[in-house]
């Protein structure tokens, strides 16, 4: 290959995408690295500790558009406290001052300040996506830097000239301030929309402005992602029904209004759903509706609609047998559910092989299956088994080391697993380090893994993303051992409570552990709370 | 204790057992049910009278008490935040409807969607303009008052209340209306 001349291979590897790929590429010689970085415009950083934004610029020239990821996982649950880190600022400093022609950021649980939006809306004269998921730490001074001010105090006038002056305009998202008269005129303007999310939907049916609203929805015949309906009349839904043919994505899931006949009779119209999320409310028997009507459906996610009644939660194993039996094209799934048995489990995996992310939550997080009392080690099992391109696991319910095995046995090509309140003895944990090789996540809450499983294999680590670690039985001086043994790994103490302060005992349990593969050692934001060993 | 038997202590004993099992029937269990395991209390337990005789026990049999485990279930806060509001949703989408009653100086406003049913809007009006409507039945209307109880519909009719089934009614009114003595006659209702 060594004859090829550069650009030949420039031109080959435009083809080439995927992250992985291009990472494969880069491996393959020093010239293939030198081509590959220079044309790379891409890049997705799963961890932003994980290397600098210097040593970024000074491989990627060329780079365009830049994912970044900050806070572990469970941050969304509330178990990592707000300052931890996480911070995009020194990131867009750091290209600000580059000669770097940033288009894109997309950023997933970062702290973004009020003065790193100033900095980036003008440093970069090409820049064109800003996507924010789950982060925090900004105004909406800050927004209003990046764009017309859309938060709070809606100035209608000027939002509806905004959407007539975007003819390409695919996306609107409305909350509760917009009235429908505006969202009438708005969608009068924008008959091209792919994409709308409503916020509030509530009026009366015998009123004009409900008349043209449901001409104005019929003209939108491009809609195929409808969300919102944070409040909601649901005698009203039958002027959404003539675009829901077309609807690929439909997401109620902060639509608690929306239930019973009127929630069925309108999923009876998606007949070409490929994503649905929704509360539990729908029941069951909704489920039983969607299994019947929503043939193409790829992912499905059901949430709490009580998250703290326990008992009141209306969706069982039922529906989702259901579901699996009547959508062979699923493959991806997040259910909140009140129970759960091994033979639906069994039933699930058997009708569904094709998984590839499959999270439970049973609400009561110990629960066994109700009909036989026993763990639900055989039911995970069976869907570990089957489905041989799982890539996401979530557990609950009681479970034992067992499932644990199976998971080590068969799920070769997990990425990421999530434990909590489970499992008998450190054999879990070591089951599941020993055998998914393809693991790059980890996160375990309140189960009773210990030094012994942390430290049989410190180098698996570096073959992964990072591991969490709460309320476990992982003692300081296991977490001092690690870092000791393996120094490109960073292992954080989360000590909110300070007990670390005063009581140095490495025989103490260490109550949070984050540790995760860097190439650029100990961090220097981190607060006082945090240590790094 | 003499007096433990009198305060039924084994009734109000606070445990991690079915209600109507015991520590001794729990114990005769199989082994591949029964398990004694390293599991980490939940943090509820610790605080139980029982957290240390429990702690060996297996703990399939009883639910989570409702005391909350930090972190969850596991749904971001503006999830949780959302659904909180449930009751005042049935407020926002309500449906108001003016009703007049003849002889009053002014009329009134109620929110059909805050009642199950007919007797419930029923006692409703009664009360709030303090009159009573008599029998309902569909062959003869209300009987035994000169109050009768109507209603404006879609297309304009006014209807007698209690025709229809509630669900059909409540989508389809659009005022309401208590007629009084002789124009009432007109609907059936015998005084």
């Amino acid at each position: 290959m060594n004859y090829f001349p550069d650009e030949v291979l420039e031109h080959v590897f435009d083809f080439i995408t995927s992250h992985k790929d291009r990472n494969s590429v880069s491996l393959v010689c020093k010239s293939w690295y030198k081509i590959e970085r220079y044309s790379r415009q891409r890049v997705f950083i799963g961890n932003c500790y994980s290397i600098s934004p210097e040593r970024l610029i000074a491989r990627f020239p060329g780079l365009k558009s830049l994912t970044l990821k900050g806070k572990p996982h469970f941050a969304d649950f509330n178990l990592v406290p707000h300052d931890w880190g996480g911070f995009v600022y020194p990131w867009i400093k750091a290209l600000a001052k580059s000669r770097i022609g940033l288009e894109e950021l997309r950023l997933k649980r970062m702290v973004v300040s009020d003065e790193s939006l100033e900095l980036l809306s003008k440093s970069f004269v090409n820049f064109k996506s800003l996507v924010l998921v789950s982060c925090e730490g900004f105004t909406t001074d800050g927004l209003a830097a990046i764009a017309a001010n859309c938060r709070g105090e809606v100035n209608l006038g000027a939002l509806e000239r905004l959407v007539s002056r975007s003819p390409n305009l695919k996306s609107l998202r409305l909350n509760r301030a917009v009235p429908l008269d505006t969202l009438q005129k708005l969608l009068m303007r924008a008959p091209q929309l792919v994409d709308l999310g409503i916020g509030s939907y509530v009026h009366d049916p015998f009123s004009e402005v409900y008349n043209k609203l449901k001409i104005a929805i019929q003209r939108c015949k491009s809609i195929r992602s409808l969300s919102g309906f944070l409040e909601v009349a649901p005698h009203c839904m039958s002027a959404i029904y003539p675009i829901c043919g077309n609807l690929t994505f439909l997401n109620l899931s902060y639509a608690p209004g929306l239930h019973g006949n009127k929630l069925m009779k309108l999923i009876q119209h998606c007949r070409k759903l490929q994503r649905l999320w929704i509360l539990d409310c729908i029941g069951d028997k909704g489920l039983g509706v969607v299994a019947l009507t929503c043939k193409e459906l790829q992912e499905l996610r059901v949430f709490p609609s009580d998250p703290f009644g326990a008992g009141n939660a209306a969706v069982t194993e039922e529906g989702l047998v259901l579901v699996s039996a009547g959508c062979p094209k699923l493959n991806s799934l997040l259910y909140f559910c009140q129970q759960m048995t091994n033979a639906a489990l069994i039933t699930v995996a058997k009708n569904c092989p094709n998984f590839i992310r499959f999270r439970l939550c049973i609400l009561d997080p110990i629960k066994p299956d109700p009909v036989t009392n026993q763990p639900l080690d055989e039911g995970f099992g069976a869907i570990v088994q089957s489905c041989k391109g799982l890539k996401r696991l979530s557990l609950s319910g009681l479970l034992t080391d067992q499932v644990f095995l199976y998971i080590g046995m068969y799920a070769e090509q997990l990425e990421m697993l999530s434990i909590a309140f489970a499992a008998d003895s450190d054999k879990g944990m070591l089951y599941v380090l020993n055998g998914c090789k393809k693991l790059r996540k980890l996160e375990i809450r309140d189960c009773p893994f210990g030094d012994a499983a942390l430290l049989e294999d410190v180098g698996k680590y570096e073959t992964m993303r990072s591991l969490w670690m709460s309320s476990c039985e992982v003692t300081l001086g296991g977490c001092k051992s690690v870092a000791e043994k393996m120094p490109s790994l960073n292992v954080e103490i989360i000590d909110e409570c300070e007990q670390m302060e005063f009581n140095l005992d490495d025989k103490q349990k260490v109550d949070k552990m984050y540790l995760y593969r860097t190439l650029v050692g100990h961090r220097k934001d981190a607060p006082e709370y945090v240590s790094i060993l | 204790m003499a007096f433990a038997k009198d305060l039924n202590l084994d009734a109000t004993e606070l445990r991690l057992g079915l209600p109507g099992t015991s520590d001794e029937s729990a114990k005769n269990q199989t082994p591949a049910t029964l398990r004694s395991n390293n599991k980490r209390a939940l943090p509820e337990e610790s605080m139980s009278s029982n957290a240390t005789a429990s702690k060996n026990c297996n703990q399939e049999t009883a639910p989570l008490p409702k005391a909350q485990v930090i972190g969850w279930p596991p749904i971001r806060s503006y999830r949780k935040n959302n659904l909180q509001p449930k009751k005042s949703e049935g407020e926002i989408s309500g449906i108001y409807v003016k009703v007049s009653m003849d002889g009053a100086p002014y009329l009134r406003k109620i929110d059909l969607k805050v009642f199950k049913g007919y007797p419930e809007l029923l006692k409703a009006l009664e009360d709030m303009f303090k009159f009573k409507a008599g029998e309902y039945s569909e062959r003869e209307g209300y009987n035994g008052s000169e109050f009768v109880p109507t209603y404006e519909d879609k297309d304009g009719d006014w209807m007698l209340v209690g025709d229809v089934p509630w669900e059909m009614f409540t989508n389809s009114c659009k005022k309401l209306r208590i007629m009084k003595g002789s124009e009432a006659r007109g609907l059936g209702c015998v005084v």
